[in-house]
């Protein structure tokens, strides 16, 4: 499996996302965001945590548009892989690949924690290492991660079983305690949760490291 | 020439920044402050002869997110 993770000025958990990707068995290559294309044979594009371009404007607006994101979505549109981190997750829906938004967490504090997440389906290659229901615990760290979609999304997400993961204790206010969903066709993942930083025994817990051996399994028998 | 365009959240969508405000007002000795809604305004400097559906079109595909923002643009 071969992985990019794009590096944004201000990304800071590029190098834990590419990480995470290589103790999973993935060739990993960082791709800068003012590139045009992705390298050849990209399976799976990564976008990381972090502060893109300074929140300026709104976390992800700015990088929603360089250069690097028309790549990102024409990869997806034939049906590559995607995976948003936090900052990775608000690019996501800032490019509309998923749908929502997201708010300032609604106690106005930025939360760094472990959090207690419920895995909302295992039907995503993303998400087959986990148990439907299953709790995992993993990190959050977000001053913007209270998501919003209107009730008519919402239903559609529920309807389609494209919400991913849960907070089991909702830290933030987002609507129906979403910490992550997937696209239409379950390639795209975006998740405010952090679990590049639970996917080594040093991290204090492994519960992250299931996506993406998961991943690599999925991708190298398809 | 000049915008500028001021960007709301959408009535309905939680604000919680306005809502802190409002509680801090009330702190202060403020009384019957029923809501309050915080946006941001964009000042923008345009080449003469910008329409406003130009502008409106950078609205849409930068200034404001409209899953969850409302905007309005003044020119002039």
């Amino acid at each position: 499996m071969h992985a990019a993770v794009l590096v944004f000025p201000g990304s800071n958990c590029d190098r834990d996302l590419a990480v995470a990707f290589e103790k999973a068995g993935a060739k990993v290559s960082m791709v800068w965001h003012k590139d045009t294309g992705l390298p050849d044979g990209v399976d799976v594009v990564g976008v990381p945590g972090g502060f893109s371009y300074g929140d300026y404007l709104r976390c992800g607006a700015i990088a929603a548009n360089s250069p690097i994101c028309g790549a990102l979505k024409e990869h997806v549109s034939r049906g590559g892989y995607a995976l948003g981190i936090c900052n990775g997750f608000q690019v996501l829906t800032e490019t509309r690949l998923l749908p929502g938004a997201l708010r300032r967490n609604a106690g106005l504090k930025y939360i760094c924690r472990p959090v207690d997440l419920l895995v909302g389906t295992a039907d995503s290659a993303f998400t087959a290492g986990y148990q439907a229901g299953q709790r995992i615990t993993v990190p959050i760290a977000h001053h913007d991660g209270n998501y919003y979609a209107d009730a008519e999304t919402l239903q559609q997400l529920q309807a389609e079983d494209r919400i991913a993961f849960r907070y089991a204790e909702n830290p933030n206010g987002s609507v129906g305690d979403i910490a992550g969903i997937l696209s239409a066709n379950r390639r795209v993942l975006g998740m405010m949760p952090h679990p590049e930083r639970m996917a080594e025994p040093a991290h204090g817990g492994t519960d992250g490291a299931a996506m993406f051996r998961a991943l690599l399994d999925q991708l190298v028998t398809a | 020439m000049k915008a500028r365009v001021h960007v709301m959240l959408k009535n309905g969508v939680l604000d919680p920044q306005g809502e802190a405000v409002k509680h801090a007002l009330g702190a202060l000795g403020f009384q019957g402050v029923e809501g309050v809604r915080q946006g941001k305004v964009i000042e923008l400097e345009l080449a003469d002869g910008t329409t406003e559906a130009t502008v409106r079109d950078m609205c849409e595909r930068l200034l404001a997110n409209t899953v969850i923002e409302s905007y309005t643009v003044e020119l002039g």
